[in-house]
């Protein structure tokens, strides 16, 4: 407690050169002028990080983030990391800003503790382990809201990858484009049953064009989407099977039960009108 | 107890089932389409399941059942209007209902019942059915 105070103290004492040192720290990191961040707002984060740590160590806690004096500046470093995430910033860019702080606190602590080599120790010690947890938050903060996105673009790639097309009146195609799982396999048979059943086609071909690889659960996943669409009374033709993908499921052993299969998108469209009694000729010149 | 009802159409039965289904329900119905079929002598069956939003394994089992049933007693069986959830529900029980001729709606799976049926008559009249479709190619 009578330590933590004790760099509160040198805190406020050289709280605006200390300031604009980190400043002057952090814009040395990068090499200059970063153009991603503007100079008024890094000096903004400054001044209020310095002004929540002063608050935060006058409180007289250890560190904690769940304690009520420190989740103001947790909270403030999870929206800087937020913002740098956005800014385009790497998450070693990102832990600099904490860790650039060091130096000039270091200094000053130095500076004032120079002739008591214990308790500079102690207050070093002290500050480093505090500023180093604050930097793994902001990596950590950093590194959720970049998985943040990258579950979001899953999300909207799994909406986007599903698209159920009319080709023709009473027939269905649904392109399928990357690899199959469960969770994907769910929702094509969930978009296809319902466009069957919005539609009333009674037939629906799955193009597999855009299927890296068939192992036996892919198999297995478009044999369940076969069969419900069975159960729903449409009838269901696989085409884009490429030669490789042929010779695997053979080598697997995979059993398609009798489902029609087609090499292209074509041969399955021209099978589709040839049993819905439609004729495609071209005019006689 | 209440029951579903089974209609008659000419030479075909029809089966709607407008509440959920519950075990009692769903054994009642096997024994009275089985029986009606048999006093009837109808040669098709419709059963109309787009009402049915849920189903577990045993009644699941038990339209398979019904179907197997009515088909042994020589009638045309198709289940018509399953709804996706349905569907998806028995593929993941393992359901795959085999055997079972399905419909999208109940004007399909009557048409189906009807050329099934016109089938039936042409052979037992003793015309050749490859030579009829000959024509009709």
């Amino acid at each position: 407690m009578a330590q933590q105070s004790r760099t509160a103290a040198i805190l406020t004492k050289h709280r605006d050169d200390l300031n604009a040192e980190w400043m002057k720290s952090l814009q040395a990191a990068v090499g200059g002028k970063d153009s991603r961040i503007s100079e008024s707002q890094l000096k903004e984060q400054t001044a209020q990080f310095t002004a929540l740590l002063l608050a935060a160590l006058q409180a007289g806690e250890a560190f904690n983030a769940k304690s009520s004096e420190w989740k103001a500046i947790t909270h403030f470093l999870e929206e800087v990391s937020k913002s740098r995430v956005a800014q385009g910033f790497s998450s070693d860019e990102t832990a600099m800003f904490i860790f650039s702080f060091k130096k000039p606190l270091f200094a000053r602590l130095r500076q004032e503790l120079g002739k008591d080599a214990e308790a500079l120790a102690e207050e070093t010690w002290a500050a480093t382990d505090l500023l180093d947890r604050m930097g793994m938050l902001t990596v950590r903060a950093f590194q959720k809201t970049r998985e943040d996105v990258i579950n979001r673009q899953q999300m909207e790639m799994l909406e986007l990858s599903t698209p159920v097309v009319k080709l023709w009146d009473g027939v269905l195609a649904l392109p399928m484009i990357g690899t199959l799982d469960s969770a994907r396999t769910q929702i094509v048979m969930e978009s296809l049953l319902q466009r069957i059943v919005d539609t009333g086609s009674e037939l629906a071909i799955i193009d597999i064009t855009g299927v890296p690889t068939v192992d036996t659960l892919v198999a297995q996943h478009l044999l369940k989407t076969v069969t419900a669409i069975r159960l729903m009374g449409a009838d269901c033709i696989i085409s884009g099977v490429r030669p490789q993908i042929a010779q695997t499921i053979v080598h697997l052993g995979v059993d398609l039960q009798g489902v029609t299969t087609k090499a292209t998108l074509a041969d399955a469209l021209s099978l589709a009108l040839k049993r819905s009694g439609y004729v495609v000729s071209r005019p006689k010149v | 107890m209440d029951r579903i009802p089974i209609l008659q159409m000419g030479e075909f039965l029809l089966v709607t089932i407008q509440v959920d289904m519950h075990d009692q329900l769903a054994l009642a119905l096997q024994d009275d389409l089985t029986s009606k079929i048999e006093k009837s002598g109808a040669r098709g069956v419709l059963i109309d399941i787009s009402a049915l939003e849920m189903v577990d394994s045993f009644i699941g089992r038990l339209i398979a059942n019904i179907s197997g049933m009515s088909r042994i007693l020589d009638a045309q069986t198709v289940l018509v209007g399953m709804q996706p959830a349905v569907a998806i529900t028995l593929v993941e029980l393992g359901l795959s209902l085999t055997g079972v001729k399905t419909a999208l709606n109940v004007e399909r799976g009557m048409h189906f019942l009807r050329a099934a049926r016109a089938d039936d008559r042409r052979e037992a009249g003793g015309l050749s059915s490859e030579a009829a479709h000959g024509f009709t190619e």
